[in-house]
């Protein structure tokens, strides 16, 4: 267990303040009294699919010292282990790899009222009490700034390899072809599959769908990233790299921020009030 | 009960589906739980507009309500306390959709979590989570406990399978939390709605993933002289960078009780049987299936049988799917518990186990995820024996502590409720109570939602208090 008293300290218990890992993802809001989370990798536990770190550990580095224990973590590659998590979006890999918020057991978060709390728990099955956790994931820090965290770990594949296929113009037929692909990512003329597993498994399901193996996706575009019902992947139009099943699409534009309904936004109003009344933990995210 | 609110249910739903007769107010007075309360009325709304009405009319009337599905949860959640109003929703069963290409369903949550599977088949898709009460309950009651079951060790337990949720609020509005999507703009709600307990809202509708239906598929039994040698199988195979579809174990009173019951052939002077599931594309299982049997060889499996066809799979599975059946041959009574702890130390827990129920002189019988470190002691018992009710729950007390103390949880799947709500400052100190209960009245600030579930009262933070003793049954 890290000792987060001092983080606590830091990030005291009135006026606004923002945290920031390494930046890469937004970084610290301007103007406020920054504070930086604690870095370092407390614990692997391979026969448990959980390591505990500090939040402010760089993903890179997790993610090589896991390798060591051939494990991996479901997170975007880039910046902190905090970062990712209060942001919350997951890289191409999230059809076969999971939604970033699947990979958050526990963590021990510092509130608005400088108290270190705990949320979740130590083991990938848990349902004791409300998932706090769930709504740390992607809240920008607005909750809580998340100090330790235990992840769940998955075993690295055996076999890992990124595929393409052009002249495609409906990614559905590609897409229910293939068994458990790890990726499909379509342009509206062209897929890139990644597919993990037994490499005579791999080459198989690669030959099914008529598939040839490349160096890996193509540069996403980075104007605007949408979330659209995956049905309506097919539909798209213009410039974008979409992600097959998940809905998640890559624009070169940028595009209008979301409308969310009504009382939805309002919900996620109160529920920010509810834990950081005073709205001091990075204010305006 | 109060009438003018009776009076508003019956308009809104049509007599017939507003119950108070004896039998209905005695058949929903508990859920599968060992803990009883007492139902105002029994409400059967079929659309999401009744369910506002229902909630509408007992928020005006400042009376507590609880939704149930199929009452098959066993930690008291849809157990109703002095006279709720039951929202009962098996009437909301309808597959309303399903996207075959992308594979998700928008279901009402009264669906059986099997009928859902059956309906797929023909797709070539199944939902995911399977609690071994499969058969009879609700997607509804899987989304409010966040259940899980033996094939969410690979595949996740419910939330990792729920895309969306509509909730009808207690100020009567209706939301709906999450998308088709696997991200959303702003909060996960979604995420914090699924385990809830039916104190945050009821779900009227509800976006499931569906999963694909493996290729190949390898189940096999090992058998073991000592508990521990199996637990540490689990571990190695874990270690080696393999997740199986599923790894179950039974320990020796439980095969006892099963193969009597099914004749399966399995080994009854074994002190623990794994059952093990591969799936996934042939070469991967097959390779995977080939490891397994060498670490379990290297920890001391005396025989491996693996599964010849979809038969005696079936029959392997049965197996471990009517223990629950199985134990009624050995006593009357059982009590079911649900904690988790590090599958590293499963060998020293349930030594444990063994111990304390010694002890207070029961009998238990352990059948459970053995992969996720999700114990499930089973206590059996004849609750006509003077006393025993009492050496029941103290034994389940320190099994849960005990469970805790090893690094554990106070449930992998069953959820808090009634049960375990006294339990919680076990794991959770005053500040971690306090979040959980600020996000319950964010979502529910009238606390009319399934009061009293959950999160023990704040006089009792910090100190046990108990379900009172006339509860239990
Ligand atoms: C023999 C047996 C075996 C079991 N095996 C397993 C297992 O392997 N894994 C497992 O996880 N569980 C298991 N269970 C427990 C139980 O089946 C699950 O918890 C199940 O998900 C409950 O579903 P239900 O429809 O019966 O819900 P109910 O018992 O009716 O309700 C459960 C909770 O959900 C709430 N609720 C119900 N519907 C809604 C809704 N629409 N909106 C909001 N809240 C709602 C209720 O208020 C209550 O708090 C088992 C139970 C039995 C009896």
């Amino acid at each position: 267990m890290i000792d987060l008293l001092a983080f606590a300290a830091e990030v005291g218990d009135a006026e606004p303040v923002t945290i920031t890992g390494l930046g890469t993802r937004g970084g610290a809001v301007p103007d406020v009294r920054v504070v930086r989370a604690p870095a370092g990798i407390d614990w692997v536990q391979a026969d448990e699919m959980t390591v505990c770190c500090g939040a402010g550990t760089p993903v890179d580095e997790l993610v090589t010292e896991l390798a060591a224990y051939r494990q991996t973590v479901a997170l975007p590659a880039g910046g902190t282990v905090g970062g990712a998590l209060a942001v919350g979006r997951a890289d191409a890999r999230q059809l076969g790899w999971g939604p970033v918020r699947d990979a958050l057991l526990q963590a021990r978060y510092v509130s608005a009222a400088g108290e270190v709390v705990k949320a979740g728990g130590p083991t990938v099955k848990n349902v004791s009490g409300f998932d706090v956790c769930r709504l740390l994931v992607g809240s920008h820090g607005t909750l809580g700034f998340i100090g330790e965290v235990i992840l769940r770990t998955r075993p690295l594949a055996r076999h890992s390899q990124w595929f393409h296929r052009a002249d495609v113009h409906d990614p559905s037929d590609v897409f229910t072809t293939l068994y458990r692909p790890v990726s499909v990512l379509w342009n509206g003329s062209a897929v890139w599959v990644l597919l993990e597993g037994h490499p005579d498994d791999v080459a198989e399901q690669a030959a099914v769908a008529s598939l040839v193996a490349c160096e890996g996706p193509p540069a996403l575009p980075t104007g605007s990233r949408r979330l659209v019902p995956p049905a309506q992947v097919p539909l798209l139009t213009g410039g974008f790299v979409a992600e097959l099943g998940v809905g998640v699409v890559h624009h070169a534009e940028a595009s209008d921020a979301a409308v969310r309904p009504e009382r939805a936004q309002v919900l996620d109003h109160t529920v920010r009030q509810a834990l950081d009344p005073s709205g001091r933990l990075n204010p305006g995210r | 009960m109060n009438e003018a609110l009776l009076a508003e249910l019956r308009a809104a739903l049509t007599p017939a589906r507003v119950r108070t007769g004896a039998t209905e107010l005695g058949l929903y007075r508990r859920d599968a739980s060992n803990i009883e309360g007492s139902a105002g009325v029994v409400c059967f709304p079929r659309t999401t507009e009744e369910v506002q009405a229902c909630v509408r009319a007992c928020v005006r009337h400042e009376v507590p309500f609880v939704p149930r599905g199929s009452g098959t949860g066993l930690a008291g959640g849809a157990t109703p306390l002095d006279h709720a109003v039951v929202i009962a929703l098996t009437k909301m069963d309808r597959v309303l959709s399903v996207d075959a290409v992308n594979r998700s369903a928008w279901v009402e949550p009264g669906v059986l979590n099997l009928d859902l599977t059956r309906q797929v088949a023909h797709l070539g898709l199944h939902f995911a989570p399977d609690p071994s009460s499969q058969q009879s309950c609700s997607i509804g009651g899987n989304v409010a406990n966040n259940s899980g079951g033996p094939h969410c060790l690979a595949d996740g337990v419910t939330t990792s399978h729920i895309l969306a949720a509509e909730v009808v609020l207690t100020d009567g509005s209706v939301v709906v939390l999450g998308s088709e999507a696997w991200e959303t703009h702003g909060l996960d709600l979604r995420g914090a709605f699924v385990g809830s307990e039916g104190m945050f809202g009821i779900a009227t509708k509800l976006c499931v993933r569906l999963t694909q239906n493996a290729p190949a598929v390898t189940t096999m039994l090992m058998d073991f002289e000592s508990v521990d040698a199996g637990a540490h199988t689990v571990s190695a195979i874990i270690a080696d960078g393999m997740v199986p579809a599923a790894l179950e174990m039974m320990d020796q009173l439980c095969i006892q009780a099963v193969e009597a019951y099914i004749h399966a052939g399995l080994p009854t002077d074994a002190a623990a049987v794994l059952l093990v599931e591969v799936a996934g594309l042939p070469h991967g299982v097959a390779a995977d299936a080939a490891r397994i049997v060498e670490i379990g060889t290297a920890h001391g499996a005396r025989s491996v049988r693996i599964a010849q066809d979809e038969a005696e799979r079936a029959l392997l599975w049965k197996g471990r799917k009517t223990a629950f059946g199985a134990i009624a041959r050995i006593k009357p009574n059982y009590y079911l518990h649900d904690t988790v702890v590090p599958r590293r130390a499963l060998p020293d827990v349930l030594r444990q186990v063994y111990e304390v129920v010694e002890r207070h002189d029961l009998l238990v019988l352990n059948v459970f995820h053995a992969g996720d470190g999700n114990l499930h002691p089973l206590l059996v018992f004849d609750k006509r024996e003077p006393g025993v009710m009492a050496r029941v729950h103290a034994a389940g007390e320190e099994i849960v502590r005990i469970s805790v103390e090893a690094g554990g949880v106070l449930s992998g799947e069953h959820g808090i409720g009634l049960e375990k709500r006294d339990y919680m400052p076990l794991m959770f100190a005053p500040a971690d109570l306090a979040a959980q209960a600020a996000v319950r009245r964010a979502f529910d600030p009238t606390g009319l939602a399934n009061p009293s579930k959950v999160l023990p009262s704040p006089a009792g933070c910090g100190d046990l208090q108990h379900v009172p003793e006339g509860a239990w049954v």
